[in-house]
């Protein structure tokens, strides 16, 4: 999902609000302090952050630089851990047997079905490691624009709530109707007109 | 400003508008540079490898037509446009001067993916990091100013007093051929 990918998906947004003081100072800060954690907390099944876009794996800002030219470049990493349902359904099922035979019932019921299910799942979770997904982040201050390198849904949620969480800015995604009415070409007059469109046919 | 999911949803039909637009521009001709009033660039779109139109059929049932493949021939998308279709995605070329991209652009949420812009140089060393991005930056932005640039002119030929008798009159006699 990296921006130097011989195939690219982007998804777009404009960037809405005013920072005080110096941009590349509080922008530094900001990633800083919402930087992805290195140390893996076990119980965290999903584990969200920035890092630099020369090193996804080392999240240092003091050591590589989030400024190319005029434009901001950094990743946004999400570490996420998931069990496989099927290594779930093999565990359970040899512990319902385990019990079955430990305690010489013939069945377990449901509630203490759901009980192991959740005790499985949970000690799957601390044992699995979480997998490092990169997405970067191009940000474009002269035009307030700002280029995400994957269309998918929750990724790009999770852009939107951290990147107003870090730098208190908003993110406004671009699709027809914020396209049309963010463009600098249109007057009020014409963006009255474009909230009143609806849809034709091409064909008769 | 509307609620963003309200507008995202009350306003999709706009971007598969656009994009069906886009078809009839093309395969008449219509002059890209003129459109985006790009000067000083010679701007060439043509129809890539893919376009998927959807037909509403009412009752929030809808009908489909993928048209997949290199110079796959586009009757079953002419036919689908007469029945009512619009376009809902589609794989474009552009070529900029002599440089070439290729990507889809989605109508709903112009999203744009699998973009290829022209190759550029292998990085060898930490220091060639930089020049990279920003070439790579700026192959990017040559793509979106175009695709703005003509959003924009869609957008405003749609509002004018002349979108009926003009545009829309001429995209509906393309239909029928």
């Amino acid at each position: 999902m990296g921006l130097l990918s011989s195939s690219l998906s982007v998804a777009r947004y404009r960037v809405e609000g005013e920072i005080e003081g110096s941009l590349v100072e509080t922008v530094k800060q900001g990633l800083k302090k919402n930087a992805v954690t290195e140390i893996e907390d076990e119980y965290a099944e999903i584990t969200i952050g920035w890092t630099p876009f020369e090193s996804p794996f080392e999240p240092d800002f003091e050591k590589f630089t989030f400024t190319f030219g005029t434009y901001f470049l950094f990743t946004l990493r999400i570490d996420k851990k998931s069990v496989p349902s099927k290594i779930v359904q093999k565990q359970v099922a040899m512990e319902i047997t385990k019990r079955l035979k430990e305690s010489g019932r013939e069945f377990v019921s449901k509630n203490e079905k759901t009980d192991i299910k959740e005790m499985i799942t949970e000690k799957l979770m601390r044992q699995m490691p979480s997998v490092p997904n990169m997405y970067d982040v191009l940000w474009i201050p002269e035009d307030n624009s700002l280029m995400f390198c994957t269309t998918q849904k929750a990724a790009n949620e999770e852009l939107e709530t951290l990147f107003k969480n870090s730098f208190k800015l908003k993110l406004i995604r671009l699709f027809p109707f914020t396209m049309a009415d963010g463009c600098k070409d249109f007057s009020d007059q014409d963006r009255d007109k474009i909230a009143k469109l609806v849809p034709i046919k091409y064909s008769r | 400003m509307l609620d963003i999911a309200v507008a995202y949803n009350k306003y999709k039909f706009l971007g598969n508008e656009f994009l069906t637009w886009l078809w009839y521009v093309i395969e008449n001709e219509i002059s890209i540079n003129e459109l985006t009033k790009i000067k000083d660039k010679q701007i060439v779109l043509k129809i890539g490898n893919s376009i998927v139109l959807e037909n509403s059929l009412g009752d929030d049932a809808k009908e489909k037509i993928s048209i997949k493949g290199d110079d796959a021939g586009l009757e079953e998308g002419t036919m689908a446009l007469k029945k009512g279709g619009v376009v809902t995605e589609i794989n474009l070329n552009l070529k900029i001067d002599e440089a070439e991209y290729r990507f889809t652009i989605k109508g709903e949420s112009m999203n744009i993916t699998g973009l290829k812009t022209p190759p550029s140089g292998k990085i060898e060393g930490p220091d060639e990091v930089e020049g990279a991005v920003l070439e790579k930056i700026f192959l990017c932005s040559n793509v979106f100013e175009i695709v703005d640039a003509l959003y924009s002119s869609y957008i405003k030929r749609r509002i004018s007093d002349n979108w009926t008798a003009g545009d829309l009159a001429a995209m509906r006699k393309w239909v029928q051929i």
